[in-house]
């Protein structure tokens, strides 16, 4: 548990962090986000005790982090993946973090097989890739087995089966009951790791909910319906009826309708009704990037001059059913849910969040026996 | 691609970096700096009669470019390692992929900067010591000493542009100045300083090159060259081409 | 339009890149695809005649690269954000590029208020921060207004709103009939910005096609259905022979095999109501880690060693491949 009151930090007239309260607490997955320069990195040099607040305090398990017997073993933080002394051996560098906290040599072993650098662990950091000096970053963070987490931009530099590996191994973390904060800059990454979100704007806090709830807080979801196209009038039907119910529509590429305004089964009652068969009667629920984009539009410091938040804002409402304008077609961006990994719960299960461990298996090892067409 | 925009723009680059003036404006300080110190405090009875035969006014004005060619020889080398170390090489490169137009606009440019600087500097430091010796002084008009003080500025310019091929060779500022600095400042004395390997000292860039810079022969118990001051030029001019070529050839060969 | 052929590079034993044979099309964005160690940034950089290859060619437009004159007018390529002189301000570092290529000096005013650093355009490229440095490479790829434009992981260090904007940049410059390349690690944000996948692996190709086909063919898609008649739809689908799978979690049913056109025309004919009918789709995170695995190298630890022990992590160290990627291309 790591719980900030009222914590503030200045840099001469500048605020980098202005009055924070929150808490982080175990057993899930909490996402810090905010624009750049917004104050996530000074919080995070606050908690682990690296900066001094100017005013107000942070707490891990009750105690600030300077009076933690023992800190390494209580919070591990990977805050910087080049803050490694190059000239040091992979393996040296670790052994060296364990000596100072009385960690047995063992779990540098241990550690540097979790993180999957055993066969680099002779050779010196400084010839690591970014991501190879992130994987050791964690393994530094991992070392004491601690029960509070901080990562920050944790899969910067990795590749996809990195990516992967991340995501899994901080819900693992949190699933054993610890504390895990991790701070991104990636929405789509994050609706798939966070259950819990922090969201802060110029120093201070905007949100403090679970994902979904933020998500839903801060955009629409849609339904996608889809007639029959066998059916000739069967679109146009469905488009007056969905109307007259007090839906707004607009039309995608493909022919199908966005639907808003209209729960599934009434849009299903209304098409039933209506003698309209169905193709497709999908939920859709908005991105987390859409959510963050409507809340921190204020606070936001470096900008294109083409602001492009423009495009992810649903058109107005109009007042003819744009189905009937042949021109009006629905925003394209963001997609979710078809070429996207879907965010929980909006459509299919998010990816990798197996609940069987074969399935994760076979998704990254040997094709599952139930693909038999793997091509290539 | 017309070498006209490649030159305006390695113009750019030299300009807009900070090296750039700090190593030219120690050159000419460090130089003029030090002839005038030697020249205030010179004091012509201390020379037995040998020196005061063979005393050269022109070589006390530019004997303290064996310091100011120091920072000369960091000059040459930042302009081209720091392509590599900041790497902006492959910035640069997808700009102008043609090697030979990029590596001489680039050499082209900051041996131009040099010669000025290096002529500035000779000049005012021949004047400003000669004033300072007072009746021991010569003038400009006297004979071979309009040759030895543009030959000086030339010689920085060539000690650049060895430099920058060396540097384009080695591929990092480190590498290069490490071997430039000892080699300019120890190895080269070392050589001539010994009988048995003097033949060979004869032969290194800066005391073939340097040998432009002498009015009379034997100066400062300087011993006799086999070629003539227009000859020690010509064999530094040898050196530096090649430098050239070799940067030139590893330029082309390797990955950026 | 750029053409690869039999591009390939060896350093000493080890073969980066072996006989790649694409091209690149104008008028949509094409993600590069791959595991670490897979050649993307070693083609990237032969591409642009930064590296020579060992053998094949790669021609822009039919020609070299090295035999475009002003290529910045051609092509943009953003490689490495950290390409600049530090110690150069963002305008003179974009001012020295432009006037290589005699590109009027107002287009580098233009291109840095497009990409937003106006404000600190003369502050030294030393002191900025990744996402800065980030936005500094994208202006120096658009400076020459070019029909091509490459990137290597333009994401990285950029914040939320910055994603967002180079994502629909892309976009839109594709929708121009630009010619754009983008590497990237992270799936999520290719599956929102690429039309057409280029996969390597080892050096090799292992797919050249539209995104859409890419994930059809490897990944499982299904339809789930929700009705508020689930056992009766339940026993309408096992009389038609088709394999249900029931979701008590979500309370939903899935159906493999069979498109959502025909569960709705079905449903239609037994007169039953359908609260849900959605064709699901894997992600292309999926999709690219079922293709990578069958290059068998990048696993070569334990296959299977995910399902024994959990508790491991479920991959394998790219670089711990090299070897093996030898002893295969020497086969």
């Amino acid at each position: 548990m790591i719980e900030a009151v009222g914590l503030t930090k200045r840099y001469g007239a500048k605020t980098a962090v202005d009055q924070l309260s929150f808490q982080v607490k175990p057993g899930h997955v909490t996402g810090f986000l905010g624009p750049n320069g917004s104050g996530k990195s000074t919080t995070m040099r606050m908690i682990v005790a690296l900066d001094r607040p100017t005013s107000g305090h942070v707490t891990i398990n009750g105690r600030p982090f300077r009076e933690l017997p023992n800190a390494q073993r209580h919070v591990g933080a990977l805050l910087d993946a080049k803050a490694v002394h190059g000239g040091r051996r992979a393996r040296a560098h670790l052994l060296s973090i364990a000596q100072l906290s009385g960690i047995p040599e063992k779990r540098v072993d241990e550690v540097l097989a979790v993180v999957g650098l055993q066969d680099a662990a002779r050779q010196r950091t400084k010839g690591f890739s970014l991501g190879m000096g992130q994987r050791l970053g964690i393994a530094t963070a991992l070392l004491g087995d601690p029960q509070v987490l901080l990562f920050d931009e944790p899969v910067n530099g990795l590749d996809p089966e990195g990516i992967l590996w991340v995501r899994n191994l901080m819900r693992r973390l949190a699933s054993e009951g610890r504390t895990v904060l991790v701070s991104s800059h990636l929405m789509s990454e994050m609706a798939l790791t966070a259950d819990h979100l922090i969201v802060i704007g110029r120093g201070r806090l905007l949100a403090d909910m679970g994902t979904q709830e933020f998500i839903a807080h801060n955009s629409a979801g849609f339904a996608r319906v889809r007639a029959a196209d066998t059916d000739r009038d069967g679109r146009e039907t469905l488009g007056t009826a969905l109307t007259k119910a007090g839906g707004r529509i607009l039309q995608e590429p493909d022919g199908a309708l966005r639907v808003t305004g209209l729960e599934l089964p009434q849009i299903s009652d209304l098409a039933h009704r209506a003698g309209v068969r169905l193709w497709e009667l999908s939920p859709h629920r908005a991105s987390l990037e859409e959510a963050y984009m409507r809340m921190t539009q204020s606070s936001v410091e470096y900008t294109s001059t083409e602001d492009p938040r423009a495009e992810l804002w649903e058109p107005e409402p109009l007042a003819l059913p744009a189905w009937e304008d042949e021109a009006e077609a629905a925003p394209e961006v963001p997609r979710t849910g078809f070429y996207a990994p879907p965010p929980p719960g909006a459509g299919g299960q998010p990816f990798l969040m197996p609940s069987n461990p074969g399935e994760l298996a076979s998704a990254s090892g040997n094709p599952s026996p139930n693909t038999p067409e793997d091509t290539r | 691609m017309a070498f006209t925009a490649v030159l305006q723009s390695e113009w750019t680059k030299i300009r807009t970096v900070a090296s750039t003036s700090w190593t030219l404006a120690l050159v000419f300080l460090v130089t003029v700096g030090f002839a005038a110190l030697f020249s205030a405090t010179f004091d012509p009875n201390r020379l037995d009669a040998a020196q005061r035969a063979t005393f050269d006014p022109t070589a006390t004005s530019l004997s303290s470019m064996e310091l100011g060619q120091l920072a000369m020889i960091v000059f040459g080398v930042l302009v081209v390692s720091t392509e590599y170390s900041t790497g902006m090489i492959r910035t640069s490169l997808a700009a102008v992929p043609r090697r030979e137009h990029f590596l001489l606009g680039k050499m082209a440019v900051a041996t131009a900067l040099a010669l000025a600087v290096g002529l500035l500097t000779s000049f005012a430091s021949f004047f400003l010591t000669q004033a300072l010796l007072g009746d021991l002084g010569i003038g400009i008009g006297e004979e071979n000493v309009l040759r030895a003080v543009t030959g000086a500025g030339l010689y920085l310019a060539l000690l650049a542009l060895f430099c920058m091929g060396v540097a384009a060779m080695l591929r990092s500022s480190v590498a290069a100045i490490s071997v430039l600095v000892p080699f300019f400042l120890i190895v080269s004395n070392l050589l001539v300083g010994f009988e048995a390997t003097r033949t060979v000292g004869q032969y290194l860039p800066s005391n073939a090159g340097g040998r432009i810079m002498q009015v009379v022969p034997h100066a400062f118990d300087s011993p006799e060259t086999p070629y003539g001051p227009w000859g020690g030029f010509g064999i530094m001019v040898l050196w530096t081409l090649a430098a050239v070529l070799g940067g030139y050839a590893v330029l082309r060969k390797r990955d950026a | 339009m750029i053409e690869l052929e039999g591009l390939t590079k060896r350093f000493g034993t080890t073969t980066a890149v072996d006989h790649l044979s694409f091209r690149i099309r104008p008028g949509v964005v094409t993600g590069f695809l791959g595991p670490n160690g897979a050649g993307k940034s070693t083609t990237m950089r032969m591409m642009l005649d930064l590296d020579n290859p060992t053998s094949g060619t790669v021609r822009v437009y039919g020609k070299h690269y090295r035999d475009l004159s002003e290529p910045l007018k051609h092509v943009g390529a953003l490689l490495d954000a950290k390409a600049m002189h530090g110690g150069r301000s963002a305008y003179n570092n974009l001012l020295c590029l432009a006037q290589s290529n005699r590109i009027p000096r107002q287009r580098v005013d233009e291109v840095l208020d497009l990409v937003g650093l106006t404000a600190v355009a003369k502050k030294k490229s030393k002191g900025f921060s990744l996402g800065m440095s980030q936005r500094l490479g994208i202006a120096s790829a658009l400076l020459g207004d070019p029909e091509i434009l490459m990137f290597d992981e333009p994401v990285n260090g950029l914040d939320p709103e910055g994603i967002l904007w180079i994502r629909n940049l892309m976009k839109g410059l594709a929708a121009e009939g630009r010619t754009i390349f983008v590497s990237s690690h992270l799936m999520s944000e290719m599956a929102l910005t690429a039309d057409h996948l280029v996969v390597i692996g080892q050096g090799k190709l292992l797919a050249d096609l539209p995104m859409a086909d890419f994930i059809q063919q490897n990944s499982r898609s299904y339809v789930r259905l929700r009705s508020p008649q689930q056992e009766r739809l339940k026993d309408l689908l096992h009389e038609a022979g088709i394999n249900v799978v029931s979701v008590p979690a979500t309370g939903t049913l899935e159906i493999d095999g069979v498109s959502a056109e025909q569960l709705g025309e079905l449903a239609a004919r037994h007169q039953i109501v359908l609260h849900e009918l959605s064709p699901q789709r894997a992600s292309l995170e999926e999709a690219f880690m079922r293709m990578t695995a069958d290059s068998v190298e990048y696993h070569a630890h334990a296959p299977g060693m995910a399902a024994d022990n959990p508790a491991r992590p479920a991959d394998v160290p790219a670089w711990g491949a090299a070897h093996t990627a030898t002893r295969k291309a020497g086969e």
